[in-house]
């Protein structure tokens, strides 16, 4: 029985090795809290104070138009919604935490918008923005249909605020929708700024449910789904067959819509880049760091050079379309594709190649493995 | 070796003792295995939720039986607290095998070599008489009690976990494995928040360590663990072997299911003492089982039909894991025979699959969002393997002609794999139309060949 104890020991002994006692940090690793960090202090949260800001601003021209419905005061709220619209292109990416929670993104920009349910809304007088049912006509998108698209006229959509039988329940309508767009917003910006941010950044381990693993999630499926298929491959008509010119984001605004592509296209590469939100010409610890060290490490392909370069040429594919997506997929929507399929290839350098080099599964069953 | 001495070692008797703790934490390992799944979740996850489940060729009528799925892990798991108890056990280990084979021929998705090993390992034990000492079956009838029962009945596990030991070695001579420490280089890196072990995980030469020393592990242990003098250092490696394995990476019930498994190794000693202990707890009286005499099986017939069957299973345990030479191109890459024969914890494929479907009538065409049909699990193993991808593609013909009325869809694929830290490639030949190609076991010439070349066995 002696021998059985030693083993038990043994046994206790190597248990007690490696699940106690804090490690310190070595001067030869990676140190990827600083990745957490950076992208806490230096991208997310400034990026949801700058589109709080905003919000705000949206809220109050929106009030104001509200109580005075000119035309230069429609101007102006069309101008916030625009600032508004392009800001929330830095955070969409984010849904991670308390935005999860709230679904914040089907919240504020699902499109295309569900013009027969504002109508419905606006009529009724009645409705429940927080229903998940009404999703599809709030946020961006229903604003862009209040704002660009009730009329073809500037003069004739300021009527639907000033002589229209139900003139009031659109400035009520126009103006729950900015509120609650600038309250979900505080409420994640608070989130994040009392307590969510150390948290954030001291779930710093490697397990399914870490900062880094889900983040870099969230970050590829929002290029995946939002930027590469939403804003351009479902419109194009890549999943259907045939193209949805209507599907396009701000579909009423005519010409903003490739703005908003761009916009979402330079955050996403910015975050991979870790460029500091506010100080465009300084960059902190990101995924590119992160590679460049595990690739000098196995000697590897230069992934961070391969991303960096698809992105530009995603970019510079998309440099030739014209600012308004739908009039470009109805006259020619070969270029539109070509845009997607550059998007595309960089959807395998990131779910594969960065997604193998950083060994961060895809999926979040805690399954057995081998 | 002459015929007669064959024949003289398989009339050769040992004590039971062995087998029956063999028998007993089979059982309750397999008992734990089965609770800690269901309580995970992971029934509803893996075998209620998905709306399709990938088949492994010639089991297609394998299917779960939606609610009825519990039934089938209420009846493994009441099997193996019988095989635990040696309660009617042969009709129980067989219910057990059957049980637990249909689970894992369920769905394809969930392969671990792992619960290959426990199919295999229920099988043979059919063959065994394991219930014949230290047994309810053994208690009640009395010309079944044995203390001794044929010494090839006890070999005959350790030749399987010899199998299981050698053959994962002899995979692991390969220049991935050896001169790349692939695919360990990516896996170790990522376990940086262990503690410890962590900042060692990052060093270039820890990962080479784990590798060299992982091959010669598996390719040494099962000698060590058969000669005598080596025995207890040997059992002292699996220990540390696999408490390490299973602090690194989430294997389960694995690594203890190995480990009390590899105590066969030792004498009956042992392993009667451990009986003293259950005995002393549960107040059993071991004594009673000590007669003395030696199992003989119920009918001539059912002794070679049992001898029959175990050396059939184990040639063909030997064959199996070959079968990958009968096929051109790169195992890792073409995964033709990459099954069952364990290659455990060998590779890191990640991949991409982007389904086009073609209407060959208008021209038009549109990619499929996965996501629509598979879980996220299903998405990512079927993203690499290619009887997967065939698969997948074949469903996708399916519903596109019953759903959207298209009369004879075209299945194009753009995919791209990337293997043990190697850029990515594009794997399958997009311009092949998957709906024409049947599921079998003949060579893929519908994968583009790897760019690379890895050496070894």
């Amino acid at each position: 029985m002696k021998k059985f104890s030693l083993l038990l020991l043994t046994v206790l002994l190597v248990w007690s090795c490696t699940d106690n006692g804090p490690s310190g940090p070595d001067a030869d690793d990676f140190d990827r809290e600083a990745i957490l960090v950076n992208w806490a202090d230096n991208i997310i949260i400034p990026s949801y104070t700058n589109f709080s800001e905003a919000t705000e601003q949206l809220h109050t021209d929106a009030a104001t138009f509200s109580e005075f419905p000119t035309a230069s005061n429609l101007l102006t709220l069309r101008t916030s919604w625009e600032s508004a619209y392009l800001a929330f292109q830095t955070v969409s990416m984010f849904e991670i935490g308390k935005p999860m929670e709230l679904r914040y993104r089907d919240n504020l920009n699902i499109y295309p918008t569900d013009t027969t349910e504002i109508e419905d809304n606006i009529e009724s007088g009645s409705y429940n923005l927080e229903l998940p049912s009404l999703n599809n006509s709030q946020g961006f998108p229903a604003l862009d249909y209040l704002l660009n698209g009730l009329a073809e006229e500037d003069t004739e959509i300021l009527t639907f605020y000033t002589t229209h039988p139900e003139a009031e329940n659109y400035r009520q309508y126009l103006t729950d929708l900015t509120s609650r767009i600038d309250s979900l917003t505080n409420e994640v910006l608070t989130d994040w700024t009392s307590g969510y941010r150390d948290e954030f950044v001291s779930n710093s381990g490697n397990g399914a449910n870490s900062s880094l693993d889900m983040m870099v999630n969230d970050y590829i499926y929002y290029y995946e789904k939002h930027l590469r298929a939403g804003k351009i491959g479902i419109p194009a008509g890549v999943f259907s067959g045939s193209p949805l010119s209507s599907h396009v984001e701000a579909y009423y605004s005519g010409d903003f819509s490739k703005e908003l592509f761009n916009a979402s296209l330079d955050a996403t590469q910015n975050f991979f880049n870790g460029v500091h939100v506010n100080q465009p010409n300084q960059s902190g610890e990101s995924l590119d760091d992160y590679l460049d060290y595990l690739n000098t490490m196995k000697e590897g392909t230069d992934l961070t050079t391969l991303i960096n370069n698809q992105f530009d040429a995603a970019r510079q594919q998309a440099s030739s379309l014209n600012p308004n997506f739908a009039a470009q997929i109805e006259s020619n929507n070969t270029a539109m594709l070509a845009t997607y399929d550059e998007l595309q290839m960089n959807v395998v350098y990131m779910k594969v190649d960065m997604l193998q080099a950083l060994n961060i599964n895809v999926d979040y069953v805690d399954a057995d493995g081998d | 070796m002459s015929v007669s001495s064959i024949r003289s070692y398989l009339t050769t008797s040992t004590n039971a003792a062995p087998l029956a703790v063999f028998r007993v934490f089979f059982g309750l390992l397999m008992l734990i295995s089965i609770v800690r799944f269901a309580a995970n979740g992971w029934i509803e996850k893996l075998y209620i939720e998905p709306q399709f489940f990938f088949s492994y060729y010639g089991f297609e009528w394998v299917q779960p039986l939606g609610d009825w799925t519990y039934l089938i892990f209420m009846i493994c798991g009441l099997s193996s607290i019988f095989v635990t108890l040696g309660y009617k056990y042969r009709f129980s280990i067989l219910v057990f095998f059957l049980s637990f084979t249909y689970i894992e021929l369920m769905d394809k998705t969930t392969y671990l070599n792992h619960y290959y090993f426990i199919s295999i390992l229920s099988f043979l034990m059919i063959f065994l008489p394991a219930h014949a000492y230290y047994s309810l079956d053994a208690r009640k009838n009395e010309t079944l009690r044995s203390q001794q029962v044929p010494r090839w009945s006890i070999d005959s596990i350790k030749l399987l976990l010899f199998i299981v030991y050698f053959y994962a070695g002899l995979a692991k001579l390969n220049s991935d494995w050896l001169f790349e420490a692939m695919p360990l280089q990516i896996w170790l890196p990522s376990k940086y928040s262990i503690p410890l072990l962590g900042d060692l995980l990052q060093q270039s030469w820890t990962h080479y360590a784990f590798a060299w020393a992982g091959a010669i592990y598996d390719l040494s242990i099962p000698f060590l663990l058969l000669i005598r003098k080596t025995r207890i250092f040997a059992f002292i490696l699996v220990v540390i072997f696999h408490v390490l394995t299973r602090v690194l990476f989430p294997i389960g019930m694995f690594p203890y299911i190995m480990i009390v498994s590899t105590l066969i190794f030792f004498d009956a000693g042992l392993h009667n003492r451990i009986l003293d202990y259950i005995s002393r707890w549960f107040n059993i009286t071991k004594s009673f089982f000590d007669n003395g005499k030696a199992y003989s099986f119920p009918q001539q017939w059912v002794r070679k039909a049992s001898l029959a069957v175990v050396s059939v299973f184990f040639v063909l345990q030997l064959l199996i894991p070959f079968r990958y030479l009968l096929y051109p191109g790169e195992l890792f890459w073409t995964e033709e025979g990459y099954r069952f024969s364990w290659r455990v914890m060998l590779m890191e494929k990640v991949g991409y699959a982007n389904f086009k479907v073609v209407n060959p009538d208008s021209g038009q065409s549109f990619y499929v969002d996965n996501t629509e049909f598979l879980t996220r699990f299903q998405e990512k193993q079927m993203s690499f393997q290619p009887d997967f991808i065939l698969e997948y593609a074949h469903l996708l013909e399916d519903h596109y002609r019953d759903e959207l009325g298209i009369d004879d869809p075209e299945i194009y694929v753009d995919s791209y794999v990337a293997l043990n830290g190697r850029g990515s490639q594009r794997y399958v030949n997009p311009n092949v139309d998957l709906t024409e190609i049947e599921p079998s076991l003949k060579h893929r010439t519908w994968l583009l060949p790897f760019d690379d070349e890895i050496k070894g066995l």
